[in-house]
């Protein structure tokens, strides 16, 4: 039935497709059962009234809210009535309930629950977790505040520890101490774990979570001495409440400092945890569901792109002939392609960090530390890497939809504002290239003294070889064939090396020629910048052409490393000065780059439409009049816009309000 | 009073800003007059914006109204006219946010399309506002390929009529802005057909809505689009006519008629057609892309020098974020493009005005190079700002992400000229088939507009820089620059020609070369810019310490773009690898040096805070307390939410029972 409905070209594009889509699905699920599980669950939210609503983009932020707020409940509950306990499970239940938006309860399952698991004593779990888990207590996690995010020394709120009433004080000393951006804090939460500079015996001992009532449980108004609030209007996440709280005096008992790891004694003894490493865990986690993310946004905005493109005709290409569609246009193609290779690659990177993250937990788990600082490296230039990336490429599809893109019936605007704060949020983005800077100059300098560094940055040692001749590294001859996967990883590999050298070498003229560290590598950050980007683009590269060998149908197997090679081959030709800078590719060489690119997306061209029908979107969830599956698009861009809140009376008010009497006057 | 962060930055400046300002205006006087109407605008309530984030597309719209109302009420009391010298700083007083703005390209179609018995009926009318008109060129299936639109209009030779229809859902006009709530008129533009033949897209006056209560016509369909990324005071309209009739004088009939017995007569040249979109791209490069970039880096820049975040030293306080070379880096080489776009909009204007001069005198050789030009300065320059906001923007980390950052309604309205009167990449282009088509002539000795004739001179093979002090000289990079989008023009047309030989039909080669083609055009109008801003920076005098500032922002603006195309200047050897290490190390010193002026180079765009309209740029840089002042007063923590009472308090209260 659906294929009756179809738009001609889509069903066209779709019968041309050289191989299977749902085999590439599986692939990206991880296995058929994954798929048909998915599915399922997302069947169960389809088909359930209870989820239903009126379109979004037609409602104000404070209906928005309201919406959300109701949907959470109710996914709340049902998530248990179905029994779905599995985190890969809630993920995609609760991705299909919000489309894909933010909700006021993602602090509270994502971090305020996990936060009492993972640093609460038992007597606090007694005390806070299940009513936490019933949902009496509603909390979130307090930690940015109006002065400081990702620099975390430098936030300003205090707990004051008083041994006469064995209490904290918690106190927000400045204007810029004031929490701010915490989701579900401005009008949901009733609770916050809040981080502050522990005070005690006068002394301050950093940074510490504790857990604070902020609203009177029954009235939900705010505790004396507490100024809660929502931080008002954002560019998307309409339906959240990032709120504000300002504490004044307000104390709470000794016994609601988190003190599993660290302790204050009711003297007013602090006992040191064990080790601070152990918070990277959460860290490298949060961060690899960014990568996973960024997949998932591109992939959502080149289905849209692509179908919509596949749809539109416009203009002559040969005289005489109809329109064509406008995916025929090389510049169209040049735009989208690359972003749907990206959006591929990006999702197995974000696959391998999760398979990765769970392997070395359980290390972490028997207390094997040895693995962390690398994967914690790899994924801060990853979640930058690939955030920056997918950010830009989201707004380059939705331009590549020309006026309709900027439509929010497109749905291509909401897609960019609900992706554009992870550039920031989790770590700022060039903060993140620097933390995966100075794990790269450090292995290099390691192998400088003569060790050998292992894992991804091993490239490097080859750099202890070149050290007996003075020339530079990149300096010896790479043979590239350009139509060989394995061939380009070694050309990435090659940049990566030189720029890391030129960055650590830098670094070492400016220390020689300045006093302070810091300074030298402030000075150097810029290189420092560009050769994380390389290190991290040398390890998609890596991993896109290894996932290739994995593959074992022909036809899915031939169109990814179609790919793959655009993906890697579009990548020198969009940085052909660091390969001719540093001699791994000839400029006969480039020009065949730049040829071979423009054949690709020839190639690819015929598999677009199935290539993004694998990424097996619902309509729903895509929320896009441009993209939808059946290709209807003018028809039902005009059913849309008869909904929007001007078109509510036939006569608009301000007519009579303004515009007449302008006219009587005049 | 002013943070003191902020006032250390202005103790310190090599310039003076005042007269920096001045000359940026054209002039002391301007800068007084711009003044005077910005402060008349700002100080009446009616126009302000404090609640715009806050509102919903229905109270924007009307406040959008209201204003537009208002501002008729407000020229009369001023005493200022539409072709007064204060029309344009109204303008940049009310930001754009208010309605009508495509009743003034009504009027312009008008003016510039119909004959002088219809300027006579019409605008009279237009300017007392007994109508409100509206421009109804695009359609849902197509936009910027004109020669594809599907409305039509059919000559009626009994009725002496014009039958108007939308023949099918995609020859629906959609976008056109005030046509969705607000317009009474609109020009329609549409497929002429006269007996049977079709004329190609003609322009029609019809009225769409009732000038007595205001409801739609018989036959017509209109309504507002719905919300979009940003212009929620804006009704951008659809219109659907069925069988829609005006009288053959609704033809706007200066160049082309349809006289009574259905000849059809066309006057003047075709070309004149071309003027009025080339005039459009050139008059929205200052307003709607140079000005957004300069308040994004005045928002950004002022907040980078308040906001202090990790140190530096140890020891000492927390660095400002302005001292990170890597935020130096973001926001440094946006403010040298603010300044170079601003200065090639003086060129194109210049251009610009000089080619109406001779179309007067019915000269029309200058109208190629024009139109090439205004085609791809409007994608670059378009493109080029978008970006730069973007990069404000994610610079200011987390805050920048609040509405109340000014920095989000930048971003979404100013990426919508990206596409507005032209695609980039279609207007490349077109730029492109201008360049390759004057290489051709110019390698066989013909005669070349002014602005290519680079293309024919000879050139030296390799740059002659010998240390990174050689690459702040203009000559040499201007040179560079000059050099390689030779290359691209010169490359691409010799692949077009291989490909036309090796048996390709032209079309296919065409569309072939075509991102290589939008590469050489944009080479072609970043070497103008550079050339440009190094001109403009030789003729200034070295008065007031502006020259030797100015001269900084020009090395910047070149040698970032080095920086960042490293590849396209390293391709054929003629910058070398170790050159393109010297550009690296100037450029990067350069950013050191621009550093200490940032803030003075930014207060002299003179953007007030409410034009600004943000909790992180104002001039006093009382950041914190804006923002949080003006967060309490969303509605979100004044207005009682349902929510709570609907759904919280079940949730609260009854869960135990549920789960």
């Amino acid at each position: 039935k659906r294929r009756m409905m179809m738009n001609a070209d889509l069903r066209r594009e779709r019968a041309a497709a050289t191989f299977q889509p749902e085999l590439l699905t599986h692939i990206l699920d991880g296995g058929a059962e994954r798929t048909r599980r998915r599915k399922e669950i997302e069947a169960l939210v389809l088909n359930d009234p209870d989820f239903q609503h009126e379109d979004l983009n037609f409602l104000s932020r404070s209906q928005r809210y309201e919406q959300a707020i109701r949907k959470s409940s109710l996914m709340v509950m049902k998530l248990r009535e179905y029994g779905i306990a599995d985190p890969e499970e809630i993920y995609w239940f609760k991705s299909f309930v919000h489309r894909g938006r933010p909700e006021p309860l993602d602090l509270h399952l994502g971090m305020f629950l996990p936060t009492l698991l993972t640093q609460a004593t038992p007597e606090q779990q007694d005390r806070f977790f299940m009513p936490a888990w019933n949902l009496e207590i509603i909390g979130t996690y307090a930690q940015t505040e109006m002065g400081h995010g990702t620099h975390l020394r430098g936030l300003e709120t205090t707990a004051t520890y008083d041994p006469a009433t064995q209490e904290f004080i918690l106190n927000s000393p400045t204007v810029t101490s004031i929490k701010w951006w915490p989701g579900g804090l401005g009008k949901t939460s009733n609770h916050a774990i809040v981080l502050a500079q522990l005070y005690t015996q006068g002394q301050c001992k950093g940074l510490h979570a504790f857990i604070v009532p902020i609203r009177q449980l029954g009235t939900h108004e705010p505790l004396p001495g507490i100024t809660v609030g929502d931080i008002g209007p954002k560019f998307g996440y309409d339906e959240m409440d990032n709120g504000y709280l300002k504490m004044d005096n307000f104390r709470i008992p000794r016994e609601n400092m988190l003190m599993k790891y660290a302790q204050v004694e009711p003297d007013g003894t602090y006992v040191k945890p064990l080790s601070d490493k152990l918070t990277y865990g959460t860290m490298v986690f949060i961060r690899s569901l960014i990568v996973g993310d960024s997949a998932r946004s591109l992939s959502r905005a080149c289905t849209i792109a692509i179908r919509y493109s596949a749809v539109r005709h416009q203009s002559e290409l040969k005289p005489g002939e109809p329109e064509p569609q406008i995916l025929d246009y090389q510049t169209q193609q040049y735009k989208l392609f690359p972003l749907l290779a990206t959006a591929y690659a990006f999702h197995f990177v974000g696959a391998y960090i999760k398979d990765t993250y769970r392997r070395i937990s359980g290390d972490i788990n028997e207390g094997d530390l040895s693995e962390l600082p690398e994967l914690h490296a790899l994924t801060a230039g990853l979640k930058a890497f690939t955030s920056w990336t997918a950010n830009a490429g989201i707004e380059e599809c939705r331009m590549a939809c020309g006026g309709h893109g900027y439509s929010r019936c497109s749905g291509i605007p909401d897609i960019y504002v609900t992706f554009t704060p992870s550039c920031t949020y989790e770590g700022e983005n060039t903060v993140m290239m620097l933390q995966t800077a100075r794990f790269l100059v450090k292995s290099y300098t390691q192998v400088s003294s003569g060790q050998r560094v292992t894992g991804m940055v091993s490239y490097l040692n080859d750099l202890s070889r070149q050290r007996i001749q003075p020339q530079h590294v990149a300096a010896r001859t790479v043979t590239v064939r350009i139509n060989d996967p394995v061939s380009l990883v070694e050309a990435y590999k090659a940049r990566a090396a030189r720029l890391v050298e030129a960055a650590a070498k830098n670094l070492q003229a400016e220390l020689n020629h300045r006093k302070s560290k810091e300074d030298a590598w402030n000075r150097t950050s810029v290189d420092l910048v560009r050769a994380s980007e390389a290190h991290c683009h040398y390890v998609i590269v890596k991993l896109f052409t290894a996932k290739l060998s994995e593959i074992s149908n022909a036809a899915v197997r031939a169109v990814l490393t179609e790919l793959c090679l655009l993906y890697a081959l579009y990548g020198i030709s969009k940085n052909t000065g660091d390969f001719l800078q540093a001699g791994i590719l000839t400029d006969a060489q480039i020009t065949q780059v730049n040829q071979r690119v423009k054949e690709l997306l020839a190639i690819i061209r015929r598999n677009a439409v199935a290539l993004v029908d694998s990424f097996d979107f619902h309509d729903v969830h895509l929320g896009s009049v441009l993209g939808r599956y059946d290709g209807n698009v003018y028809e039902n861009m005009f059913e849309w816009a008869k909904k929007s809140p001007l078109n509510k009376t036939e006569v608009h008010e301000s007519f009579h309000k303004h515009l007449k009497p302008m006219q009587a006057k005049l | 009073g002013v943070n003191p962060d902020l006032a250390s930055e202005r103790q310190t400046a090599s310039f003076s800003v005042e007269k920096l300002t001045a000359w940026l205006d054209g002039g002391a006087e301007q800068t007084r007059l711009r003044r005077a109407v910005v402060e008349a605008i700002e100080r009446d309530p009616v126009f302000s914006r404090e609640n715009q984030y806050f509102q919903s597309q229905n109270e924007r719209y009307e406040a959008a109204v209201r204003k537009a109302v208002h501002l008729q009420k407000k020229m009369h009391e001023m005493g200022w006219s539409q072709d007064g010298p204060e029309f344009k700083y109204i303008d940049r007083a009310v930001a754009g946010d208010i309605a009508f703005l495509l009743h003034r390209i009504f009027m312009r179609s008008i003016l510039m399309l119909g004959s002088n018995e219809q300027i006579a009926k019409w605008i009279p009318l237009a300017s007392q506002y007994q109508l409100i008109g509206s421009y109804a060129q695009t359609e849902l299936g197509h936009g910027t390929y004109l020669q594809g639109l599907e409305t039509t209009a059919v000559f009626d030779v009994t009725t002496q009529e014009f039958i108007l229809n939308t023949p099918k859902i995609s020859a629906m006009k959609w976008w056109p802005g005030d046509m969705g709530r607000s317009a009474t008129h609109t020009v329609v533009f549409a497929q002429l057909y006269v007996h049977g033949k079709c004329y190609g897209i003609h322009p029609f006056i019809v009225q769409i809505r009732s000038l007595q209560d205001h409801s739609l016509c018989p036959g017509i369909i209109a309504g507002d689009i719905g919300p979009k990324m940003n212009f929620e005071h804006i009704d951008n309209g659809y219109l659907m006519l069925q069988n829609v009739r005006v009288p053959r004088e609704n033809m706007l009939n200066k160049f082309c008629e349809v006289q009574p017995d259905g000849t059809y007569v066309r006057r003047g040249s075709q070309k004149i057609n071309y003027f009025t979109m080339t005039s459009v791209r050139i008059s929205l490069i200052s307003g709607e892309a140079v000005a957004p970039l300069m308040k994004a880096c005045t928002i950004a820049i002022r907040y980078s020098a308040v906001r202090r975040q990790s140190k530096l030293k140890p020891g000492e306080q927390e660095a400002k974020i302005l001292d990170y070379q890597t935020q130096q880096e973001k926001l440094l080489p946006q403010l040298a493009a603010a300044y170079a776009f601003h200065f090639i909009n003086d060129y194109l204007q210049e251009l610009f005005d000089r080619g109406y001069r001779e179309i007067q005198r019915k000269n029309f050789d200058a109208l190629p190079e024009l139109h090439a030009l205004s085609s791809g300065f409007k994608a670059m320059v378009t493109q080029y700002c978008t970006s730069g906001v973007e990069i404000c923007l994610r610079a200011c980390g987390g805050h920048g992400y609040s509405l109340l950052s000014g920095l989000p309604s930048l971003y979404t309205k100013i990426i919508a000229s990206c596409i507005y009167e032209g695609e980039n990449t279609i207007l490349l282009l077109q730029t492109a088939r201008f360049l390759v088509k004057s290489f051709m002539a110019a390698s066989t000795g013909q005669s070349v507009p002014p602005s290519v004739t680079y293309l024919a001179a000879a050139k030296p093979r390799k740059c002659p820089a010998k240390n990174k002090l050689d690459f702040l000289s203009p000559a040499i990079y201007t040179e560079a620059y000059q050099h390689m989008a030779v290359r691209l023009i010169s490359s691409t047309a010799a692949k077009l020609q291989d490909l036309i030989q090796s048996g390709a039909k032209k079309h296919d080669a065409w569309n072939q070369c075509t991102v290589q083609l939008a590469q050489a055009a944009k080479a072609h109008c970043h070497y103008i810019t550079v050339k440009n801003f190094a001109e403009t920076v030789e003729k200034l005098e070295s008065k007031a310490g502006i020259q030797k500032i100015m001269k900084h922002l020009c090395d910047l603006f070149a040698l970032h773009g080095i920086f960042s195309n490293a590849g396209v200047f390293l391709h054929d050897g003629y910058i070398s690898g170790a050159q393109m290490d010297m550009v690296t190390a100037s450029y990067l010193d350069l950013l050191a040096i621009i550093r200490k002026d940032a803030v003075p180079l930014v207060d002299a765009f003179d953007f007030t805070d409410k034009s600004l309209n943000s909790a992180l740029g104002c001039y006093d840089g009382q950041v914190y307390q804006r923002l949080y002042e003006w967060a309490r007063k969303s509605p979100t923590n004044k207005q009682v939410s349902p929510a709570y009472e609907k759904y919280l308090k079940p949730l609260l209260h009854n869960t135990r029972s549920k789960i």
